[in-house]
């Protein structure tokens, strides 16, 4: 068996006065899949760091294989045979996966022998269980081919330990399935072992043998997965036993659209899909759900419908007028957007929070009419109402907006954007990143609106998202609309089979 | 006759070709490989105007104009120097310290320059490629300067590296994937400034050639801004050594169109004529920079696209 275990022992990581590591302790036997549960800030990436190298751990030891090692530089880890596969991708994107493979390793030659080489990742290829093409740059490559192409450096650096962090976060459920599968094969051969990181409880109980829960930096449990029930599971990440919210849609969508999309065109990014939309209606008291893999157009879409981006064609209207994305616009139609990253997005970063409250009424008096001098006490007015009613936590009115969490910032925008009379609300991945009490806000507040009247328009990466606020739900795959089906008792494999193009 | 000023004329464009595109070849390829390392070098033009001073004096006072050569290459890599390690220090953009160096760079060889405009120091040879004709004007036209060949030299070699060898290779993860980078282990500030300092001193090379062949003297117009316009012809070549080769020329033989045309006897519009590489420039920033979309082929960490 190639596979080695790993043991740690009363590992602690302190930030400054902040302690993200107390005494966690887990042992991972060889040729297993152990799951490292637990909330965003858990502390489950500062673990995997410590055991890498990335970070010091300031006391706790490690064992690896049978011997205790101070792992001090990744280097070190390198030694080991310890690997990890980021969420984010650590590939260089203009470098075919070739190029990649080879560069990976650390005994690179002065001058590359190219066919010596190929030979080499030819035979080493053969004896995976997936391909991968190879001479392609990888940035041109969707978001699973990539994450294989992750994998597959670590298998051709001859790990005998990988940590996957979040491996499913970009993926299609079919990937998902296969990339877990393949680990699960991988450990189950006496390979390698795996350790996943991840906060879904479904991969937890459908592919790994221990699992270890961290809560705020400590060991909330952990035990054999078969021992273990969903709900205990749950209770362990989040502290008491909690019913995901039922969210309750009340009234039925009307018959006329408000937002129509007709053959809508863009172009994309670095060679990717552009927009081609044949036609795309929202109506009031209704959300409609886009699902698709990441990079299919979904950004391009909240780009051009936001005026980030250029159609090249087509048309938008909103309640029978035609848009085009321009201030006035918006406030005459009551179009509103929550981007993603909406620092980044939807923001000044560095000016206060009570200003970009105000960024979309700050040169308007109340009833609407221009205005040129600001009235600056009816909007710091304005902004402390905002703040005070979605609960936005900030040291301080004027703080600049860029120094606020995440979720402060998503907070401070989706209270901008329902300010008023809101007619349509676009929103993208409203919900990434964010922890779950924030989550269950975020998505009462989308629903709420809802409710109220607005023609809503969601784009997510996330499938459970969509199948949990969605009335309708359609698929983008390659800038293009590919599948509709109702909200209610959607399919998810079936909508995971058409954002993988396989209609 | 008028087939005999066209062909004159066409002679004229290719011996300015030859001629006037070295300088944007070795400043466009220094360029191409800082920026291939993510990082933009405007004070290239610095290390250019440095270069060409350095040159002519080394050449003056040494008596030989190749030891001229390796002064202006030494000049220009310490002005790289100078801009790699201030760029590596945090918060530093790199567009605005390198008109800060282009300023110092072109500063300093004025003042060191001024004894240096009126003596005549030995010039670089040339290859007289054209012996097999019996017109005077081939004959001239071919006659090429070494530099130009080694030019071409470096950038075939350059496009090799980038595939076949590990130091190439490290050069574009650098540029491309800062995160990619340091999940390798590489030494990301360490590369960067090999890269500058090696780019700009083959844009000090460039400069030798301006006051070591041609014009072929030392005075303070030397440059014009030629190590500006290279730096858009980076872009242009999509960051590729043998494109800036081919963009190299097709310059050349823009900004040898309007002494060419004088020759044959154009006069009207001269000043027109001679704007066309600026011209140029602008027509093709316009044409790769299509709005819409992002520039293909750009290293991801370029401060400009990210």
């Amino acid at each position: 068996m190639r596979a080695i275990g790993v043991e740690a022992a009363g590992v602690t990581k302190r930030f400054g006065a902040f302690t993200a590591l107390d005494d966690v302790s887990l042992k991972v036997r060889p040729g297993t899949v152990h799951a490292l549960l637990g909330e965003n800030g858990a502390g489950k990436s500062t673990f995997v760091k410590c055991l890498l190298g990335y970070y010091r751990a300031d006391s706790g030891d490690f064992v690896i294989g049978d011997r205790q090692e101070a792992i001090a530089q990744p280097q070190d880890a390198d030694r080991l045979g310890l690997g990890m596969v980021y969420q984010h991708f650590t590939l260089v994107p203009s470098m075919s996966a070739a190029e990649n493979l080879v560069m990976a390793r650390a005994d690179v030659p002065r001058v590359i022998a190219w066919k010596a080489e190929r030979k080499r990742l030819g035979e080493f290829m053969s004896r995976m269980p997936f391909k991968i093409p190879l001479d392609i740059a990888l940035g041109m490559l969707a978001a699973g081919e990539r994450q294989k192409a992750e994998i597959l450096k670590q298998l051709y650096l001859q790990r005998r330990v990988i940590v996957l962090d979040e491996p499913t976060s970009t993926l299609t459920p079919q990937e998902a399935e296969d990339v877990l599968n393949l680990m699960r094969e991988l450990a189950t051969s006496g390979e390698l072992t795996i350790i996943i990181i991840t906060h879904k409880l479904k991969e937890v109980m459908a592919f790994a043998d221990e699992v270890t829960v961290l809560r705020r930096g400590r060991m909330a449990g952990g035990g054999k997965v078969g021992e273990l029930t969903a709900i205990d599971m749950t209770t362990m990440m989040i502290g008491a036993a909690h019913e995901p919210g039922t969210l309750t849609r009340s009234g039925d969508p009307e018959a006329a659209a408000r937002l129509t999309i007709r053959d809508l065109r863009s172009l994309g990014d670095h060679g990717r899909a552009g927009l081609d939309i044949a036609a795309l209606d929202v109506r009031p008291h209704e959300i409609l759900g886009i699902a698709g893999v990441s990079g299919n157009g979904q950004r391009e879409l909240m780009e051009v419908l936001g005026g980030q981006r250029p159609p090249t064609g087509g048309e938008i209207r909103v309640a029978d007028r035609s848009y085009h994305a321009r201030r006035n616009e918006m406030h005459a139609l009551g179009v509103r957007l929550l981007p993603e990253e909406p620092l980044r997005n939807a923001c000044a970063p560095g000016m206060s929070v009570i200003a970009n409250l105000n960024l979309r009424t700050f040169d308007r008096t109340d009833n609407g009419a221009r205005r040129f001098w600001l009235d600056r006490r009816r909007m710091a007015e304005r902004g402390r109402t905002m703040i005070e009613m979605f609960g936005i936590r900030t040291p301080s009115p004027d703080a600049p907006i860029g120094a606020l969490s995440g979720g402060n910032v998503q907070r401070s925008v989706l209270a901008r954007e329902l300010d008023g009379d809101v007619e349509v609300l676009i929103v993208a991945n409203p919900c990434f990143g964010l922890d779950v009490k924030a989550v269950a806000e975020i998505r009462a507040r989308i629903v709420a609106a809802r409710n109220a009247g607005t023609a809503m328009l969601l784009i997510s990466a996330d499938l459970d998202e969509l199948l949990e606020l969605s009335d309708r739900i359609v698929v983008m795959c390659e800038g293009k609309i590919v599948y509709e089906t109702p909200g209610t008792g959607a399919d998810a494999h079936e909508i995971g089979r058409h954002m993988a193009g396989h209609a | 006759m008028a087939s005999g000023a066209l062909s004159t004329l066409a002679i004229a464009t290719l011996a300015g070709a030859l001629r006037v595109s070295t300088p944007f070849l070795f400043v466009s390829l220094g360029e191409c490989l800082t920026e291939k390392s993510g990082r933009i070098n405007l004070g290239n033009e610095g290390a250019l105007v440095l270069g060409a001073m350095t040159a002519y004096a080394g050449s003056y006072l040494a008596g030989n104009p190749w030891l001229g050569v390796l002064v202006a290459a030494t000049c220009g890599g310490l002005l790289g120097v100078l801009h790699a390690g201030l760029c590596s220090l945090t918060r530093i953009n790199d567009i605005a310290m390198g008109i800060a160096i282009m300023l110092a760079g072109t500063g300093i060889a004025f003042f060191f320059g001024k004894p240096y405009v009126q003596p005549s120091a030995p010039l670089l040879p040339t290859l007289p490629l054209g012996l097999w004709s019996d017109s005077p004007q081939i004959r001239s036209a071919l006659e090429v300067s070494p530099l130009f060949f080694i030019g071409i030299v470096i950038g075939i070699f350059m496009t090799w590296a980038f595939q076949n060898t590990r130091a190439g290779m490290v050069v574009r993860i650098v540029g491309d994937s800062a995160d990619a980078a340091r999940a390798m282990g590489l030494r990301i500030n360490l590369v960067r400034f090999a890269a500058t300092a090696t780019g700009s001193a083959l844009a000090g090379i460039g400069g030798a050639f301006l006051s070591l062949v041609y014009p072929g003297s030392w005075n303070e117009g030397l440059s014009s801004g030629q190590g500006l316009i290279a730096v858009a012809l980076v872009v242009f070549a999509r960051w590729e050594p043998l494109a800036c080769i081919g963009a190299a020329l097709l310059f050349g033989a823009a900004g040898a169109l309007g002494p060419s045309l004088q020759t044959v006897g154009v006069s009207q519009g001269y000043y027109l004529f001679n704007a066309a590489p600026y011209l140029l420039t602008l027509v093709l920033m316009f044409i790769a920079v299509a709005p819409g979309r992002r520039m293909r082929g750009a290293p991801g960490e370029l401060s400009i696209v990210r």
